[in-house]
């Protein structure tokens, strides 16, 4: 059918059927620029669906309600926009919650529309009901239930509105069955009623000038300064920023997982990323630093360790958009609460200039001494040759998503995307299935570019039913089983810290390559370098979506690591400790 | 250290448990809470008592600040706040206690607001320590059931808490 078809039978069903809450649901998303949702019907979404029957939403029809909201994410967090996702009530909805925590650690936009049995039936435990406002609400960044229509413009509006801004998060509207299935009397506006009230949220842009001019004295004074990043950059949009102002301080960069991509890989300030499988010089200059300057970040345990030992000698500056993350967990000298790119803009009107040059070659000296390492041996395939086979191959300009375990640190630790928004992975919650369909989410996000998800053999089990949904809307994501036949990273730490103790940790997978093909999916599989090298390329040329089984060793271990409780100056290399 | 937040929310389902569900998770203590409307309509005030050091108590007023619902938080020191609390007790009293009730009652400014056979209900309005102080004197005559409100408050003078 042509658009204007479609319009005409649309608004000629529209008529015969009254003007209901999906449809003024479905214009308000329009409003907001929505052009994707991922979804999956059910009864208590029927409305909604018959309202987006020949829209020209763009809905993405998954195979399972978490596969749906981590495509949300994975399309948020590649196009920057806030990503949508509609499940019904009961089952659908609470298949969402995994998703909505992990956005939620990872301050991904999301607006979450879930299906609600009718008013009537709430607290009844009426068929498919589930209390969903209750179950997410320490996983959200604001929620609602919607018990009239005429109240949906204003408060989807609100709902985007509190999404993107300030720390974005996932914002939940619940929506009653009655509520979408409303037939409303023609001839009203219902748009005039979308003034946003929310007196209580006023996200802090504009930092305190005092504040910054503050931190900027310090940073004169300090002589081994370095710039701690995150994904604050990359939501705030000042990777440009943060690079000019390390390039014009010469202040050496460290980045967290979720930063990564924020800062140009190869540039001479860049230190890797740091924290618990951190570099070696990343982490011993955080150590050692005098001032450390936060950008954007949130002092998780995975990048400080052992609190105490977390930078000791150094002062601490801190700035965010977020005022309850300042001091959470480290004691902050300098805070600066504002946008962080704002902050930045202002620190760069009067750059100070430390003097650091002894300390920064000191770094770079150390940082080319001390390599990430790991031994390849002839006729096994390591991991981490498939990843170097990646980064060869696509120079750091693909969108890379990753699931949860060894592999991710591996993807972390050589693939280097060259700009922001190039590398998704769980970061905050370390969720097992969200890769795959993150991929899918940043596939249609950006379908000019190459979309690689690198995955485990067990994480990509966990939603593999979507290779349905790529299939069928020929979604050209590039799978890369990272096959170890072993929950890789639980097997690392029962081998280390458990006396070698593996409960579980082995566990068996199909041949993917023939689930692929199952799919109607190209499947590839390679079993040692050369074959490898082979699957790679033609994986990144083939038209459609691939999966790749790359059968590597079993028995590699993730280093550096500082081991759970330590210091972050007390490293385990891949042969010896660190002194 | 004893705080006092006193808080202008937004007259909404739901609102209580965002904030009980915010001091549970982040293992804050709640040493009570009351709730009640404000001078506008569609808002109500919320007065929690808790107790932390300096840090954790700079944390729970960011971490309740970020809720949507929460137009405003002041937290509050004992000595700039009126802080009042209303309590009812049960006591048991044979006739010739009576007379030794009515003399503990009424320095406090209680009052007896119920009498029965052989018990009477006692309201009292005050902060915590003068009702504390009050259920002890009362003690010794058989407690047989209190109800406490819990403290609700505003700042002393001219300025206001929201
Ligand atoms: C949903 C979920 N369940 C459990 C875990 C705990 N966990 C972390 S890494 C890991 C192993 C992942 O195995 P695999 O996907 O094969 O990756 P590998 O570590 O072998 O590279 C597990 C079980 C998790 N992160 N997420």
């Amino acid at each position: 059918m042509s658009s204007l078809e479609k319009e005409t039978t649309r608004a000629a069903q529209q008529a015969a059927r009254g003007f209901i809450g999906g449809d003024l649901l479905v214009e308000s998303l329009k409003t907001e620029g929505v052009d994707t949702i991922f979804g999956y019907p059910g009864g208590a979404n029927l409305w909604i669906y018959d309202a987006l029957y020949l829209s020209d939403i763009n809905h993405i029809l998954v195979r399972h309600e978490q596969g749906a909201i981590h495509g949300a994410q994975g399309y948020s967090r590649a196009s920057g926009k806030v990503g949508v996702v509609l499940s019904t009530s009961g089952p659908g909805a609470t298949n969402l919650v995994t998703g909505i925590a992990d956005a939620y650690m990872d301050s991904t936009p999301l607006v979450v529309l879930t299906g609600q049995v009718a008013v009537a039936g709430i607290g009844k435990d009426t068929f498919q009901e589930a209390d969903v406002m209750g179950i997410t609400m320490p996983i959200t960044k604001h929620s609602y239930q919607v018990r009239d229509p005429r109240d949906i413009p204003r408060v989807v509006r609100e709902a985007f509105y509190i999404a993107r801004t300030g720390r974005p998060g996932p914002v939940l509207i619940d929506l009653p069955k009655n509520v979408t299935g409303e037939v409303l009397p023609a001839g009203e506006d219902y748009f005039s009623n979308s003034t946003m009230k929310i007196h209580g949220y006023q996200p802090r842009f504009e930092p305190n000038a005092l504040d910054v001019d503050r931190l900027r004295e310090a940073i004169k004074q300090a002589k081994k300064p370095i710039l701690y990043i995150g994904g604050g950059i990359i939501s705030s949009g000042c990777s440009e920023l943060i690079t000019r102002f390390a390039r014009e301080t010469r202040i050496p960069v460290t980045s967290t997982l979720m930063g990564l991509g924020s800062f140009p890989p190869d540039d001479p300030l860049y230190l890797g990323m740091l924290g618990m499988h951190g570099t070696y010089t990343a982490n011993k200059a955080v150590f050692e630093s005098d001032l450390l300057i936060a950008c954007g970040v949130r002092f998780d345990d995975r990048v400080c360790g052992k609190l105490e030992r977390f930078a000791p000698n150094s002062l601490k500056a801190h700035l965010d958009i977020d005022p309850a993350e300042i001091g959470k967990n480290v004691a902050i000298q300098y805070p600066v609460v504002g946008d962080v790119g704002r902050s930045l803009a202002l620190l760069l009107e009067d750059v100070p200039v430390p003097d650091c040059s002894e300390w920064l070659s000191k770094l770079q000296k150390l940082h080319a001494e001390v390599p990430l390492t790991y031994t390849k041996q002839p006729g096994i395939l390591k991991p981490q040759e498939v990843l170097e086979m990646l980064q060869a191959a696509t120079g750091g300009q693909a969108i890379v998503t990753t699931e949860v375990g060894q592999h991710q640190m591996w993807a972390a630790h050589y693939y280097k995307p060259v700009s922001p928004r190039k590398f998704i992975t769980s970061g905050g919650a370390g969720t097992m299935g969200y890769g795959f369909p993150a991929a899918m989410g940043a596939a249609i996000a950006k379908p000019d570019q190459t979309v690689v998800c690198v995955a485990g053999d067990a994480s990509f089990q966990m939603n593999i039913q979507e290779l349905q949904t790529i299939f069928e809307r020929n979604i050209p994501v590039k799978v890369f089983v990272i096959n170890n036949r072993y929950l890789g990273m639980v097997r690392q730490w029962q081998e280390l810290l458990h006396g070698e103790r593996y409960a579980e940790s082995r566990i068996g997978g199909p041949d993917f390559a023939k689930v692929a093909e199952a799919y109607g999916v190209l499947g590839l599989r390679a079993e040692n370098a050369e074959e490898a090298q082979a699957a790679v390329a033609k994986a990144l040329s083939h038209q459609g979506p691939v999966v790749v089984d790359f059968i590597v060793a079993e028995g590699e271990n993730v280093f550096p690591m500082v081991l759970p409780g330590r210091g972050s100056d007390e490293m385990m290399l891949a042969d010896r400790w660190s002194e | 250290m004893r705080r006092t937040l006193s808080m202008v929310v937004n007259d909404q389902p739901g609102v209580l448990s965002r904030i009980a569900g915010l001091f549970t998770r982040r293992g804050y203590n709640i040493e009570s809470l009351t709730v009640g409307t404000a001078e506008q309509p569609g808002l109500s005030r919320m007065t929690i008592s808790t107790t932390g050091d300096e840090a954790e108590l700079e944390q729970i007023i960011k971490q309740v600040e970020k809720l949507i619902d929460v137009i405003s938080v002041v937290s509050i020191g004992e000595d700039a706040l009126v802080a009042r609390e209303l309590m009812l007790i049960k006591v048991s009293a044979s006739a010739p206690a009576r007379s030794e009730i009515n003399g503990i009652v009424e320095p406090f400014r209680a009052s007896i607001v119920d009498v029965a056979h052989s018990s009477l209900i006692i309201q009292a309005t005050g902060d915590t320590d003068k009702n504390d102080a009050l259920v002890e004197l009362l003690r010794p005559y058989g407690i047989i059931e209190i109800a406490r409100t819990g403290v609700t408050a505003l700042i002393r003078g001219q300025l206001v808490s929201a």
